[in-house]
């Protein structure tokens, strides 16, 4: 332990424990910027700087660990002085157009400036006529270097939890800026669009391309049918941005809401997540079939998973030789819109192009996902418009819904329906969680082997989960699998896909099925997630999430009665034509540079 | 205080053929590594780099930690303008550099040492390597296990500053990291280094040479040994010159300047600016003004505005651009006085921008954006005039 004063406060901490931490233990806050509680330190942007006594300089609290018998000022003149100047120096590089910034009232610059009260500018107006020109090259992602101020967040957050590196420094001095490889627009690069940089971007620099007004021209337009589906994740979030605690299940409250905002019909992309089960769990288990019985060579083991866009751009640009192995079933997000203009059209008797699609999404890679040209298969564009639960919830602020003191309302039926299996798709680990309640009961008969189906071993926060079962009694159609292990994967983020990516290259890895989600934690950490995030934010979310499955009477994705409708009237099989034409999908190679 | 008059030595260049760097190599490594250190601390040897931490305690720290690797770096990446003794050292005695490193290795018990030659010094490589791989050599049929390799750099003043070094060598961004860890304990790779400058090292194996109490003999009580200079400016003999530590400006003036002097850039453009009625009090020396070595001496054909506006443009494009106050308030520097020059700014303004370099020299991260306000402050107050009107 080491003993040191905060503020004239004794306390002891353990050895290398930082000021910046030190000082929270006895409720100083000392203002941070480049500092995240996901990343590496960086120290760079200098408003934490404390006086320590003796000491010369000041330190930036963040990168500084206690030493013995330490006396820290957390707010002396000359720390004042200097937190004031840097954070003066910051806006004198600043586009601060706040009321045109989507980060309004949610910016931690913002904050700052307002809580030192920097009024006029003090300093010269550096922000460059060339930077106010903003990167909407990308579908998903906007980027607004007049508004970056340098803290280099966001590169950490591209290269230590995503691995990608689309983000970099480049130059020095005055020509200092995060960049693109070769200064290339963002929808020319690597970029995977996750939107976890956003999660972490203290300012309006980088933000999702938003489609509000769009969406609103949409539900003013008599002549449009307007459909919206939630995806699971966002239901467990949307509050934090309605003044609702983290943590809250707002399922109820969320379709209420965007019944009266003026959506036509409120569904959900949890149906279309069990029925993607059905698809990929019957894909499994024909490539497994044909590797172990047919002993058919082509077949690629393991399968991945395919519903989370970024992870698929991920592959396609860093392991395009793997591709085969990627499940060809499209998202829940893209199943949904290529039934919804068709099957469902014809069910409510709408025209499909008089449809607009909306999906409320957790993720910012989704807004890519629709556009991409194959995602066409209804013959229209399968999803129109997607939004980020932040877009979300700033239109519910908009139409002047009190959010808080909504009443619950259900999802519109059909494509409405859906089981505990769906909602855990929003968390790590989930989709392969939802896949095994399925394919373990197709197989044997009965429900796996876990307390109350909860299969604990592929859920948690631990980058890359294994998990392995024993495949016993199995119906006669399956009895090949009879003493099969089955041996399952799951990563979240990016980081940790690669990893396991390369370790399968390298033949080091045995898995039949493996589960990729590219956010950390999985959609319920999506890039398109209210901001802040942070280990214990996710962590209260998945609780939300699993909550949310336990109080489901159906839990299991074969068991909803509207998935087993639409087979039953429309699709046939799974993996049948009709479900190819529509559910599944291909996908290319791209280059990394 | 000692007053030391202004003394020319020849120490570094002053070849004594009879005893070649090997050979004092030969002779040191007889001694005991500690024996080593106390003769380092003994001779009283501060970095020659500008900020004068003492060798000998740099080496102690280093020798005192347990690791399996340990580095030697010889920092040559001289980039302070009006600096350019390094080069001539490298070009005329570089066994001696090598020496240097060699025993420092022996010391901290290091197998691989690294000379960092600035990108623009490129054209030094060719010869260089054919010097370090004759030495190489010798240190082997020695049965040494040190080898010495050559690193270029890419050209940012920033990497003199050691941890931008140790990012450069690992071929990241040339940023510096923040301190603590101090090299001794994480520099290059992670591993305790010991990284001196050309110069100091030079020293190092000149105090193996001629002994500490001889080094000692040179310079005050303050300022042991002697330093080489790189002067330039307004004078009619530039060059480099080695000079007993301790001397008072003035003589310095007297012997190198135009008989037109206004001013002395001491230390390069990170350094102090001395005017001419402050000639008679100052010292050169730790205990007065250090200084790397450049010496810039300005008559009154000089506009100061223009030398503080050049300075100020090498810093705002040489700042790596990491930290707010360097990157932003370098700019607001050069802008302001440009601003005040025009008159959009009221003279107070200068005021406002030398409270900014305060914060700059306590908040920036690193040693560069510390230092602007050494330049800053100094020009400002002492040629006001020049700036305003
Ligand atoms: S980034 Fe923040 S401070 Fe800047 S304009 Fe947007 S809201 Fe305002
Ligand atoms: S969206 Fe993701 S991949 Fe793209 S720059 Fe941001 S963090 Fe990197
Ligand atoms: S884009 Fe955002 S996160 Fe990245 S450096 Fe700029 S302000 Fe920081
Ligand atoms: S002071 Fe300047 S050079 Fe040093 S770290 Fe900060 S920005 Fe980089």
């Amino acid at each position: 332990m080491v003993n040191l004063k905060i503020n004239n406060i004794p306390i002891s901490v353990e050895e290398g424990t930082t000021i910046l931490d030190a000082a929270k233990r006895l409720n100083f806050r000392i203002p941070t910027l480049c500092n995240h509680p996901d990343l590496s330190v960086a120290g760079n942007c200098r408003v934490c700087v404390v006086e320590v006594k003796g000491a010369r300089l000041l330190s930036a609290s963040c990168a500084t660990p206690v030493s013995e018998g330490m006396e820290v000022f957390t707010n002396s003149e000359k720390v004042r002085i200097a937190r004031k100047h840097v954070v003066e120096l910051l806006l004198s590089e600043h586009n601060s157009d706040c009321t045109k910034c989507f980060k309004n009232g949610h910016c931690e610059l913002q904050e700052l400036a307002s809580e030192y009260r920097i009024g006029d500018h003090v300093f010269l107006d550096l922000v460059k006529a060339k930077d106010k020109i903003q990167d909407i090259s990308s579908p998903s992602i906007v980027k607004d270097n007049s508004k970056c101020i340098r803290c280099q967040r966001c590169v950490r957050t591209c290269a230590e939890l995503q691995a990608v590196s689309a983000l970099a420094v480049v130059h020095k001095g005055n020509h200092q800026s995060i960049s693109t490889f070769l200064n290339k627009p963002m929808n020319d690069v690597v970029c995977t669009n996750c939107g976890q940089c956003i999660n972490r971007c203290p300012t309006g620099a980088l933000t999702e391309r938003n489609y509000i007004e769009e969406v609103w021209n949409a539900i003013y337009d008599p002549r449009k049918f307007v459909v919206v589906q939630t995806a699971p994740a966002t239901r467990v979030a949307l509050g934090e941005d309605l003044e609702v605690e983290t943590g809250t299940r707002v399922t109820g409250k969320m379709v209420s809401a965007l019944k009266k905002m003026g959506f036509n019909k409120v569904l959900d992309t949890d149906f279309t997540a069990d029925l993607t089960i059905m698809e990929e769990g019957t894909e499994l288990l024909t490539r497994l079939k044909k590797a172990i019985v047919d002993k058919d060579e082509t077949v690629k083991l393991p399968m991945m998973t395919s519903c989370s866009p970024g992870w698929i751009k991920f592959q396609e640009h860093m392991f395009p030789e793997l591709l085969d192995n990627l499940s060809s079933c499209k998202s829940p997000q893209q199943m949904f819109g290529a039934l919804a203009k068709t099957y469902y059209a014809d069910k409510i008797n709408i025209k499909a192009e008089n449809m607009i699609v909306v999906s409320i999404m957790p993720c910012t890679a989704k807004k890519f996902e629709c556009n991409r040209p194959e995602m066409r298969d209804s013959g229209f564009k399968d999803v129109d418009y997607v939004l980020t639960t932040r877009e979300l919830a700033m239109m519910v602020k908009q139409a002047g819904i009190d959010f808080d003191k909504l009443e619950d309302d259900n999802y519109d039926s059909i494509l409405g329906e859906s089981t505990g299996a769906a909602v855990i798709f929003g968390a790590t680990g989930g989709v392969m969680e939802a896949a095994l309640r399925t394919a373990y009961e197709i197989v044997t008969g009965h429900e796996v082997p876990f307390t109350n189906l909860n299969i604990k071993p592929v859920r948690g926060i631990e980058g890359v989960k294994e998990a392995s079962i024993k495949i016993k009694n199995t119906v006669p159609a399956w009895n090949f699998l009879e003493g099969v292990e089955l041996n399952v994967a799951v990563a979240h983020g990016l980081a940790n896909a690669k990893k396991l990516m390369e370790a399968i290259k390298r033949g080091e890895a045995n898995y039949h099925f493996i589960e990729i989600m590219g956010c950390p934690g999985g959609c319920i950490g999506g890039g398109g997630q209210p901001i802040p995030t942070s280990p214990e934010i996710r962590r209260k979310r998945t609780e939300a999430i699993y909550a949310e499955d336990m109080g489901k009477s159906l839990r299991k994705s074969h068991e909803n009665p509207e998935v087993t409708e639409v087979y039953t009237d429309y699709l046939g099989t799974p993996l049948g034509h009709k479900s190819h034409e529509l559910l599944h999908t291909h996908y290319k190679v791209r280059k990394r540079y | 205080m000692e007053q030391l008059q202004l003394k020319k030595v020849d120490i570094i260049f002053g070849w004594d053929e009879k005893v070649t760097p090997i050979d004092v190599y030969d002779k040191t490594i007889k001694k005991s590594a500690d024996s080593i250190i106390l003769d380092m601390i003994d001779s009283g040897l501060k970095g020659r780099g500008g900020a004068g931490f003492p060798t000998g305690l740099k080496w102690k720290f280093t020798r005192n930690e347990d690791s399996d690797a340990k580095y030697v770096i010889c920092n040559a990446d001289e980039g302070e303008p009006g600096t350019f003794k390094d080069r001539e050292i490298l070009d005329r005695v570089p066994e001696k550099v090598f020496t240097g490193m060699a025993i420092c290795a022996y010391v901290i018990g290091a197998r691989e040492g690294y000379i960092y030659v600035r990108g623009e010094y490129n054209f030094l490589l060719k010869s260089l390597q054919k010097k370090v791989d004759l030495f190489n050599q010798q240190l082997a049929e020695r049965k040494s296990d040190f080898t010495i390799y050559l690193r270029s750099g890419s050209g940012a003043y920033v990497c003199g500053e050691e941890s931008a070094l140790f990012e450069s060598m690992e071929g990241k961004r040339g940023e510096p990291r923040n301190k603590p860890p101090y090299p001794t304990v994480s520099g290059y790779n992670g591993k305790p280094t010991v990284i001196n400058n050309v110069e100091t090292l030079v020293y190092t194996c000149e105090i193996c040479r001629m002994g500490s109490e001889k080094f000692k003999s040179f310079g005050t009580f303050d300022s042991r040994g002697s330093k080489v200079f790189s002067v330039s400016g307004d004078t009619p003999t530039p060059g480099i010159y080695e000079l007993e530590l301790g001397m008072p400006l003035k003589d310095f003036v007297e012997e190198f300047a135009d008989g037109d002097a206004k001013a002395v850039q001491i230390g390069g453009a990170s350094g102090h600016c001395v005017p001419r009625k402050k000639f008679n009090e100052t010292i050169i020396g730790f205990e007065g003004i250090p200084t790397g070595g450049s010496m810039m001496i300005f008559n009154s054909t000089r506009s100061m505005y223009n030398v503080l506006h050049d300075y100020l443009e090498f810093f705002t494009e040489e700042s790596c651009g990491q930290c707010t106050p360097c990157r932003v308030g370098c700019q607001q520097l050069l802008k302001g006085i440009e601003a005040v020059k025009k008159g959009e700014k009221s003279p107070t303004y200068l005021e406002d921008l030398k409270k900014l370099t305060l914060t700059m020299k306590i908040a920036a991260k690193c040693g560069l954006g510390q230092s602007v306000a050494n330049p800053f402050i100094s020009i400002v107050d002492n040629f006001k005039e020049e700036i305003i009107y």
